[in-house]
């Protein structure tokens, strides 16, 4: 297989608009014709739904959620990139471009990060015009912050609700086209798998969460608008729902899955207290605006914060990285926070904590304004430890936040398999090995709201005339696959809560998967997934039956897709043989500890495709063309 | 750490039709720093080991923002403290304490099963009139219009709304107006929002009335609950807009 990007001829700048140009068009009475089906609803879902509907397909929206208003999109809290320069600091589109390039360590592809940076600026007024309440300066101009890699102010937000504000403006728009009747919206629904008439995506097939009922749904084309796969870790900052089911059986029907290593680990998270926990909470990145991260210089020190004498402290990010300091990108603010601890000087239970300190700040500018800028953050923390961060610093770790890799995508948004897009966090194709903060915001509303439309009828056009339905033996075979999955998890009839063996994946994931990586602890874990797999098919315990609510099945389900997927991650982190943003291995750094990539073999993707049950998958390569930009060692010193 | 010990009485339903009825359980060596929802995972991963069904609720973000959770801890929508369910901890409880947990008790969200209920209705209400009309690509430049800070805020503080239903669950009339007045508050107070501002009220309530919600009658059990910390007076604002959006269309200024 060759992985065609298809990429548009033309300079950089160009590409997009002459892209849009030469675009094959569908007509207003064509497009009334055409069936799209989106599954998600956060924001790469319920934007490109809204926006598909306002153009006049018919549009089928599922989400497994209660209301589409749910998705984990809400939970986004810092808020949102565009290169509008309001601030007037210098900001431009190619400055975006060339930070989202960079803080992805080199490893996206150009063409589609500055078509990201070029559209960012309509999102913004896209939501404005929806009625996002942005934050606002006196005068009444939107306002804007810092975020991590970026040395510009180009972060637009609304107070820590950021995400929770673009959904519910992306929701109203969705909920305006479904009171029209030209949205058909699915809630409680989730997609077990993916049918293909032909080799095409034409279709899902879908179980109802409340009744157990399970459905087949045909199409002229299939959007995956799913989100990340975080939860392979078990603990992670996303929604408890979150899961890689669709992504991975789009996979297991031939779309290839793209750099599955690249997971984003955030430095600021509240750390973990006990087994029981179920998440772990974010701080949002966008305190690290005002908070200085330090630890004591003496190992060990038991004192508390405020008795620790300046001169004592250890503002490592500061030391390290001058020019950017405190807000140094997500990769390397964590690994300093691991590397600090690992030498015995974090803070906290179990040492496995430094402080985020707002005292300066709040001498600075008054607890007031600190209060106005953070005060739900500051009360979240404060509810969770018990701890006031107004009083003393907060504690905060590192936490696996976000997926970088995800299903391959070609220029127009299209996997491996014709006719199956993928939208968001779900595809692979942004950026690159780390994700700056704020960007993924933008990249799931640009390839909602700007992209999609435009891309879609690439492939639509060539569908005149092949219309499929439900009847056909495809729909009914991948339906009756379907069926005997969900039996053979009630069959199992063991004693053990899928959540056990969810704890025990993220164990296994995060220790060897995570900040650091190294050969034999990934084919060590490659061996401890399977194993665990195996004990899964035969202790698994599913109380209740399969045509009700059963919250046991549902899990079961994502757990058994996870506990495939986390093998793959593995092996990409395996074959990897560099370190390059979130994917840190051991065996590649410089003598100062820093990530060592090698570009002359690795400047690519890595797309594995599945080859059946028990075989290996195969590894495919997209070679990544830098023709704008000069591969650089990253430096935020 | 140290641990707690619990008397749960939980509500278990099968199904809307059901009868239901309360179940009681002892919950042992609950580690106090851990929330409620984490409280529950503990006691339906012993129910499980012992080949119980375990009880069924909602959750998905566990930090309070995607209004998921949803339940009536000790006669109180969405738990006590401020915050949803999921933001309760079991340190606020005392040691020995018998706790409650029942479903929403509202006509209009009917129960699903055990502690979840359908509140598709409140998406309804959304569907209604809850929105600016736009299209997508259609947006003037977002620095055209300047909007005061205060005006900018006051729209948030009404738009940090997140539907989890507590206000009508609260309320004695089970009235949806708290939701409902953050609706038309955030949207009315911007200038983007002025076109169907009268509308939008007048179809909102409608719709509010057909699913089956009550009137207001100034209780402000709602306020109380709200986990976003919605004020009431969205509730006199919607009142405004409402008789304003039925006088325009007894006047034929509005279709
Ligand atoms: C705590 C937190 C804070 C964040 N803060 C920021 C920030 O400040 N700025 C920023 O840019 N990014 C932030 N992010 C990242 C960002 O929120 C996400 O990457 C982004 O919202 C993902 O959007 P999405 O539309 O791709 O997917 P999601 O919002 O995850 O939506 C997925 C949708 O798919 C549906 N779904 C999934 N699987 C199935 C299935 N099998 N069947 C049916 N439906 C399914 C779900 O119901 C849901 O509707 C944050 C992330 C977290 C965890
Ligand atoms: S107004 Fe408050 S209580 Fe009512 S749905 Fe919104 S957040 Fe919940
Ligand atoms: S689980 Fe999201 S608000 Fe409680």
């Amino acid at each position: 297989m060759i992985l065609d990007a298809k990429i548009p001829e033309g300079p950089l700048e160009k590409k997009w608009t002459s892209f849009k140009n030469n675009a094959k068009l569908i007509s207003p009475a064509n497009k009334r014709k055409f069936k799209v089906i989106v599954v998600g609803t956060g924001l790469a879902g319920s934007s490109a739904s809204a926006t598909l509907a306002e153009l006049g397909y018919q549009v089928e929206t599922f989400c497994f959620h209660d209301s589409p208003r749910r998705a984990h999109s809400i939970a986004a809290q810092g808020g949102i990139n565009a290169a509008k320069n309001y601030q007037n600091d210098g900001d431009s589109i190619w400055r975006l471009f060339y930070d989202t390039i960079k803080g992805g360590d080199f490893r996206a592809r150009e063409a589609n990060v500055y078509r990201l940076a070029e559209v960012s600026g309509n999102i913004i007024d896209q939501c404005v015009s929806q009625g996002v309440p942005f934050a606002r300066e006196y005068g009444g101009q939107l306002t804007n912050r810092s975020f991590g890699g970026a040395q510009v102010s180009r972060t637009f937000y609304a107070k820590g609700q950021t995400g929770q504000q673009l959904l519910l403006g992306a929701y109203s728009a969705l909920s305006a086209q479904i009171g029209l009747g030209r949205v058909t919206m699915h809630e409680n629904s989730e997609m077990l798998d993916l049918v293909l008439v032909d080799g095409h995506a034409k279709g899902i097939v879908v179980r109802n969460l409340i009744t157990g009922e399970i459905s087949t749904h045909a199409a002229d084309t299939v959007l995956l608008c799913t989100g990340g796969y975080s939860n392979v870790y078990y603990l992670s900052t996303n929604a408890r729902g979150s899961n890689v089911t669709a992504t991975w059986r789009a996979f297991k029907r031939g779309a290839a899955f793209a750099n599955p290593c690249y997971t984003q680990i955030h430095p600021t998270c509240i750390p973990v207290a006990g087994d029981y926990q179920s998440k772990l909470t974010l701080m949002s990145e966008s305190l690290r605006n005002d908070g200085r991260v330090w630890v004591p210089k003496k190992k060990g020190d038991s004192r508390l914060p405020q008795e620790i004498p300046e001169e004592e402290r250890d503002y490592y990010l500061e030391r390290k990285y001058p020019s950017y300091g405190n807000l140094a990108p997500r990769d390397i603010a964590s690994r300093s926070a691991k590397e600090v601890c690992d030498e015995g000087r974090g803070v906290g239970p179990g040492g496995l904590g430094v402080y985020l300190d707002f005292s300066a700040a709040i001498g600075r500018l008054g607890e007031k304004t600190i209060r106005e800028r953070y005060g739900n953050l500051f009360e979240m923390y404060a509810n969770i430890t018990g701890e006031s961060a107004y009083e003393r610093p907060m504690r905060i770790y590192p936490a696996v936040h976000y997926t970088m890799g995800g299903l391959w995508v070609d220029y127009n948004l299209m996997s491996t398999i014709p006719g199956l897009h993928v939208l968001g966090e779900a595809n692979f194709s942004d950026h690159g090995a780390n994700r700056l903060g704020a960007s993924a915001l933008m990249q799931g509303l640009a390839d909602g709201y700007f992209v999609i439309p435009n891309t879609l009828g690439e492939y639509l056009s060539t569908q005149f005339g092949k219309k499929v339905s439900t009847d056909m033996p495809e729909f009914k075979k991948t339906e009756t696959e379907v069926r005997a999955r969900v039996e053979k998890l009630l069959a199992v009839k063991g004693t053990v809560p899928v959540d056990e063996f969810h704890r025990l994946l993220g164990l296994i994931i995060w220790n060897e998967c995570g900040m650091a990586r190294s050969e034999a602890g990934l084919k060590k874990a490659i061996s401890d997934v399977r194993a665990l797999r195996e004990r899964f098919w035969k202790e698994v315990a599913i109380p209740g039956t399969g045509v009700e609510l059963n919250q046991s099945l549902e899990r079961a389900g994502r757990v058994a897709d996870f506990l495939e997927f986390g093998e793959l991650m593995c092996v990409d982190a395996l074959t990897r043989e560099e370190s390059c943003g979130g994917h840190f291995r051991v065996e590649h750094q410089t003598a100062d500890g820093e990530a060592l990539r090698h570009d002359d073999k690795f400047a690519e993707v890595y797309a594995w495709m599945f080859k059946g049950e028990g075989n290996d998958p195969e590894l495919v390569r997209e070679e990544l063309k830098y023709e704008a930009v000069h591969l650089a060692t990253r430096s935020y010193k | 750490m140290s641990t707690m010990h619990f008397h749960l009485r939980l509500w278990k339903q099968k199904s809307a039709t059901d009868q239901g009825e309360f179940i009681e359980i002892d919950a042992k060596e609950i580690p106090s720093e851990c929330s409620f929802l984490e409280m529950l995972d503990i006691v339906n991963n012993r129910l499980t080991r012992e080949g119980k069904e375990p009880v069924s609720f909602a959750s998905d973000c566990r930090e309070g923002i995607c209004g998921t959770c949803h339940m009536v801890i000790n006669g109180v929508p969405q738990g006590p403290g401020r915050g949803a369910a999921c933001q309760v901890y079991m340190r606020k409880f005392s040691n020995g304490q018998t706790i409650t947990v029942e479903p929403y008790r509202v006509g209009a969200f009917p129960i699903v099963k055990d502690l979840v209920v359908n509140r598709s209705a409140y998406d309804r209400i959304i569907r209604s009139g809850g929105f600016i009309s736009e299209h997508t690509g259609g947006a003037p430049d977002a620095s055209a219009t300047l909007i005061p800070k205060p005006v900018a805020d006051a729209a948030m503080d009404a738009a940090a709304c997140i539907g989890c239903g507590a206000c009508a669950a609260a309320c004695p009339n089970s009235s949806a107006m708290l939701f409902v007045g953050a609706k038309v508050t955030h949207l009315g107070l911007l200038p983007q929002g002025q076109a169907e501002r009268k509308k939008r009220a007048r179809s909102m309530v409608r719709t509010m009335q057909e699913e089956g919600f009550g009137n207001c009658s100034n209780y402000y059990a709602c306020e109380a609950v709200c986990p976003a910390g919605v004020k009431a007076d969205v509730i006199s604002m919607l009142n405004r807009e409402y008789i304003r959006g039925e006088l325009s269309e007894a006047v034929g200024a509005i279709d």
